[in-house]
């Protein structure tokens, strides 16, 4: 019993959040994209892709922050890939997403031999530190837990009701959500499908990047070879179980979230069971989690539909 | 009636699907190479050591058969779920289990050959095949949509893989490496080709292409899947039922990822290792769609996979490129293939103006 | 002249839907647009609001040219269209469908109070009544379109385009519209009005422009011209606009359903307690809004979906347990309501969709293979006999005419043999010629003594055929009337919901 206290501590917590920040971003990243209407299974790749970019940036600049800055510009032309795809072409929107999935596999790869000449891992590049918030740092149990993460950890968490306003309380979002809902309606008083499909991927593609560069730059401070491991995957099943809502996808990311700190803190702590069943359990939440969810969450209704004019 | 007249069909429409088929590869390719000169690598030499490795020698060449049954196998477990209406992206981790169940029928089990190899095999293609099932069920049952479960379940059997075979794990060998015991000789696919690795997997690769091509387009059950893919609610109102030919047919297209696996262990390493397979679950994805989901094409494009796979280790040796090109090679073949529907209205509307030319 | 549409021509992939179309409309007149399925109509309007670009050809509004690049700019000229399948996002409410695309702001938000007053402000001048919060999802039809005309009017709808504005709405429903089109001429709106119903045209036009195959074939004041003259212009040659039916004596009671009461999908109460009979050699209709329940019942019946409680008996035999293929085997057959959706696999070649249901029958299933020889023998079969045009059994669904589909489909399911054909809305979207092959079709059936079940939105179409004729509102039965018995009126307020007491 020993061990286990040593895992349920309040560094469990603080661990949580910021094992739900790379899961929260593309949750959040998908809820854009898909309440415009593009099915967005690319999260994965786009977070892989930006990922590498950061570091790449990082690298060339000493600076984390260009770092970011690529990670950005790489998600948004990569979210640009399966917009084009899905919108214009009026592709399959499962199998291109799953083509950037496999091109995010391979590209940093290829450019990792490339720029580094190495297989696997990027060498260690400059990191984005946490910052410590004056007051809410020194509150108790609050403090540890929030007062000191990294400033992505904090963008991911504002992003929640800054999304929740853009999406709900804007003409934008209304709009936004009408071309996902019933983008014939939408065309017909003059809002155009294609734009808002484009931004609702773009913004996407943000918010991926953003996952992916706190990964690669922040969280550690190095590319690994297919290091996001599913997240973009889980990012999607906490969008489907928080509703295709910020507020929803939160709370089912810090649910994840506590799942990934919780098995990181038991192999930490020794407990008397095998690492690599610890490691499963948030890919076995996730299903699970999914199985809960389904049958009270709705998806927009033209979500994977390709919108063809008359 | 409307339009009756512009109603035509050509015997030229056939040629559309191979047609697709070498755009597919044409387009990958050319893509390919800007993607070689954009990053200042000569795509002729990157290619020519490609194709040096995939063909220059007898070992070369066997090497690259060797690729193509696992990536048939796999091609064929996608394109069967694809048949039915369902991403199968979980051919990773059931070429994995398979490999699994297969290794420990094969070591741990003393049989005479007749029926220890085929055991093997069935074990494999068992133990992928309920590994599908899940998202299948999953899929009839709760509505969740294949792709992530599939994904998921990837990396559980990973864990379980590595699990297997670490140190104190229940598959583990007695020496160093984190691998399973060797395959007993009864459980072994023979070699067939004199100085190379090739075994006899690759008949038994074809002839399950030929099998699937039966299933799917000779049996009830594979017309009842057919219907169920094309449209659930037209086989529904016909009295099929759909979440039933889901779950045959997650099992289905598992236990043929399950079979790429066990011909895998028992046919080239003759053990377990957790990553014995370099990815050609993924593969398989591309193989399917590029084959357009019919077994013929699954086996032509297997082959150009394949070729890539095994010429691209040349390639990494001689001209310092990563063999992770063929990873960007296949997420542009999926590009292509995922414009078909979009693609394929507009090759007929070609192909009938075509001939009307020609008939006049 | 308000409105000139010159030599408008649109083509698609190996059809040419509009064949150089000039379209004149003046100031202040109701003018009726006539054409069967397939015409070429809602694609002259899409032309019109905006939605598609002519490939050839011009638009003049007050003698000016205009171009429409999307819909915004047909609206800046005044042209509103209430299109046949509503422009609205379901699960929006009134107010925001209403805004959406010209919303009022108040900072970076939307204004949500302002929004809600412009609505009921409109809906005030205009005296038709909304509920600015109600979810679009949750309110009926005929309040759906009336949304749909309003938004159009707070645009600065001049023109207003009503596209086959009629085909969901009860008879009442009908003459409110009615009532709405009077008074916005009177307001001083143009109004154009698609329609395939020649009743409809004589009823509220003024003038009328008759197109054929995107063809304009006539342009005629209504006044000056009878309905069977507009139906030979419309179909091109002369037309029975009677069904020709016998009497027909019904027999043994061949259906038998008793207090049959189901669920939706959300777990609403669709179905009330539902009980009737059909008999052999006897079409039933069920007359109602669609929404009342139609489809749970076909889907109950049929097996697709589970009943709450109560009985289904066909020919003595209690099949209220079986799952589709059982009651399929016990001699159910059924035409489906959305053909494309349900009724065939479109990229199924017609062989494979002849097969639908047969294949695990003799001579086809052959152990688990199938028999495509004999699949084939049977495909050339069915096309002979229903005249199902095409050019081979291997040739996929998705290329037939939609008439040809209904037929094959029909093939298919006379073909089992049935006790009961369950037919809903079985000539929705077709052609005259289409609708009379499929009308006599059913006919012919009911005089083999065989039984049908026939559920349709279109009240001609359950007048014309029923024996016997029930009217369904919100999942229960509210009338029953032999044929001949009944006036359009009388269903029509059944429909609508009043109770047979209060009429």
């Amino acid at each position: 019993m020993e061990v286990w206290s040593n895992v349920f501590s309040l560094a469990l917590f603080t661990a949580t959040i910021r094992s739900a920040t790379p899961i929260l971003f593309p949750a959040l990243a998908g809820i854009f994209s898909e309440r415009s209407g593009v099915l967005n299974i690319a999260l994965e790749g786009i977070m892989l892709i930006s990922a590498f970019a950061a570091v790449v940036g990082s690298y060339y600049t000493n600076n984390a922050w260009l770092g970011v800055l690529c990670a950005v510009i790489a998600g948004v032309l990569t979210s640009l890939i399966h917009a084009f795809m899905c919108i214009n072409l009026r592709a399959d929107q499962a199998i291109v997403g799953t083509g950037i999935n496999i091109l995010g596999a391979g590209l940093p790869s290829f450019l990792l031999l490339k720029l580094f000449g190495s297989q696997g891992i990027s060498p260690i590049v400059e990191r984005i530190h946490e910052w410590r918030i004056p007051i809410l740092a020194d509150i108790p149990v609050i403090g540890p837990i929030l007062g000191e993460q990294s400033p992505l950890v904090y963008i991911s968490l504002v992003m929640v009701p800054v999304s929740y306003f853009v999406l709900f309380k804007t003409p934008f979002g209304l709009r936004l959500r009408s071309v996902g809902e019933n983008p014939h309606a939408s065309e017909t008083v003059g809002v155009s499908v294609f734009r808002f499909r484009y931004l609702g991927v773009i913004i996407s593609g943000v918010l991926a990047a953003l996952g992916g560069a706190f990964l690669s730059v922040s969280y550690l401070a190095q590319f690994v070879k297919l290091m996001t491991a599913g997240r973009g995957f889980i990012g999607l099943a906490a969008m489907i179980f928080g509703r295709w809502n910020p507020w929803g996808a939160l709370f089912a990311c810090l649910l994840f979230g506590f799942a990934d700190a919780l098995q990181a803190a038991a192999q930490a702590s020794n407990v008397p069971i095998a690492p690599q069943f610890l490691r499963m359990l948030p890919y076995v939440l996730t299903i699970i989690a999914l199985v809960g969810a389904m049958g009270r969450a709705n998806p927009p209704a033209f979500v994977a539909k390709p919108y063809e004019k008359a | 009636m409307e339009n009756e007249k512009n109603r035509k069909t050509s015997p030229l429409l056939a040629l559309i699907s191979p047609t697709q088929f070498i755009l597919g590869v044409l387009l990958a390719f050319i893509a390919g190479a800007v993607f070689l000169w954009v990053f200042g690598e000569s795509p002729a030499d990157a290619y020519g050591a490609l194709f040096k490795g995939a063909f220059s020698s007898k070992r070369y060449f066997a090497e690259t058969l060797l690729s193509t049954t696992p990536l048939i196998f796999g091609g064929l477990a996608v394109a069967l779920g694809f048949r039915c209406g369902l991403f199968n992206m979980g051919v990773e981790g059931q070429i994995v289990l398979g490999g699994m169940a297969a290794a420990y029928v094969g070591y741990a089990w003393e049989l005479p050959l007749l029926i220890h190899l085929p055991l093997a095999l069935l074990a494999g293609a068992v133990a992928g095949g309920i590994w599908g099932a899940i998202p299948g069920y999953l899929k009839a049952k709760h509505r969740i949509h294949e792709v992530i479960t599939t994904i998921m379940l990837n990396y559980i059997v990973f864990q379980v893989a590595a699990y297997m075979i670490a140190v104190g794990g229940p598959m583990k060998a007695d020496n160093e490496l984190p691998v399973s015991p060797d395959v007993l000789p009864t459980a072994q696919l023979a070699r067939i080709w004199e100085g190379t690795r090739l075994s006899g997997g690759i008949f038994i690769a074809l002839i399950f292409a030929v099998l699937v091509w039966v299933f799917l387009f000779k049996t009830r059950l594979g017309y009842k899947m057919r219907a169920v893919g094309l449209n659930s609610s037209a086989a529904e109102f016909a009295g099929i039922k759909p979440g039933r030919m889901m779950v045959w047919a997650m099992f289905l297209s598992g236990a043929l990822g399950g079979l790429a696996g066990a011909v895998e262990v028992l046919g080239v390493h003759y053990k377990f290792y957790s990553t014995f397979s370099p990815g050609y679950g993924w593969d398989a994805i591309a193989v399917a769609l590029l084959g357009l989901n019919h077994p013929v094409g699954v086996v032509a494009s297997a082959f150009l996979f394949g070729v890539l796979r095994s010429g691209s280790i040349t390639m990494q040796a001689i001209a310092q490129i990563s063999k992770d090109i063929v990873l960007i090679l296949s997420a542009l073949i999926i590009f292509f293939t995922a414009t078909n529907q979009t693609l394929r209205p507009i090759l007929e509307r070609l192909t009938l103006r075509l001939d009307t030319r020609r008939a006049k | 002249m308000y409105l000139e549409m010159k030599n408008i021509v649109r083509r698609f992939p190996g059809v040419l839907a509009n064949d150089h179309i000039c379209l004149e409309i003046e100031k202040g007149e109701i003018h009726g647009l006539l054409g069967e399925n397939g015409a070429g109509k809602t694609t002259l309007m899409n032309v019109l609001c905006g939605l598609a670009r002519p490939d050839e050809g011009e638009i003049l509004i007050d003698g000016m040219k205009v171009e429409f690049g999307n819909c915004l700019d047909a609206i800046k000229c005044g042209i509103g269209m209430v299109h046949q399948h509503f422009m609205l996002v379901p699960v929006f409410t009134v107010t925001e469908n209403f805004i959406l695309g010209n919303e009022p702001r108040k900072g970076a938000r939307i204004d949500t109070a302002r929004a809600r007053e412009m609505v009921l402000e409109l809906s005030e001048k205009h005296g038709l009544k909304v509920d600015p919060d109600a979810l679009i999802k949750d309110i009926s039809v005929g309040m759906q379109q009336r949304v749909e005309i309003l938004k159009a009017l707070s645009r600065g709808a001049e023109l207003m385009i009503l596209d086959e504005p009629t085909a969901v709405l009860t008879p009442q429903e009908v003459e409110d519209l009615y009532r709405i089109m009077r008074s916005l001429q009177e307001a001083g709106h143009t109004i154009i009005f698609i329609t395939h119903k020649l009743q409809e045209i004589k009823e509220i036009t003024d003038r009328v422009t008759v197109l054929r195959d995107g063809r304009v074939v006539g342009i005629v004041r209504t006044k000056d011209v009878e309905q069977v003259e507009l139906a030979r212009m419309m179909v091109g040659r002369d037309v029975v606009l009677r069904v020709e039916k016998d009497q027909h004596a019904p027999g043994e009671v061949m259906m038998s359903v008793k207090d049959l009461r189901a669920n939706d999908s959300r777990g609403l109460t669709k179905l009330k307690d539902i009980t009737f009979d059909v008999r052999a050699g006897e079409i039933v209709g069920i007359a109602g809004v669609a929404g009342n329940g139609q489809e749970e019942l076909v889907e109950v019946l049929t097996g697709l979906r589970k009943q709450e409680s109560g009985s289904i008996t066909l020919d003595m035999q209690d099949i209220s347990q079986l799952n589709p293929r059982e009651r399929m085997y016990a001699g159910l057959a059924h035409i489906p309501q959305d053909r494309q959706r349900r009724g065939l696999v479109m990229n199924f070649s017609l062989v494979d969709n002849f097969l639908l249901g047969y294949e695990d029958l003799k001579p086809f299933a052959r152990g688990p293979m199938l028999d495509y020889r004999e699949a084939e023998k049977f495909a050339s079969k069915l096309i002979k006999m229903f005249d199902v045009r095409t050019p081979g059994s291997q040739i996929l669904a998705r290329t037939l005419s939609g008439g040809n589909q209904q037929k094959a489909i029909l093939a298919r399911e006379f073909q089992r043999d049935p006790k009961l054909l369950i037919a809903a809305q079985p000539t929705r979207g077709l052609d005259v010629a289409a609708i009379e092959f499929i009308h006599n079709e059913l006919i012919k059936f009911r005089d083999q003594d065989k039984a049908v079940l026939l559920i349709s939105m279109e009240l001609t179409e359950i007048l014309d055929l029923s024996d016997r004729i029930l009217v369904i509102y919100e999942g229960e039965i509210v009338g029953e009337f032999k044929s001949g018995q009944a006036t359009p009126e009388q269903l029509g307020l059944l429909m609508a919901g009043s109770k047979k007491g209060q009429m």
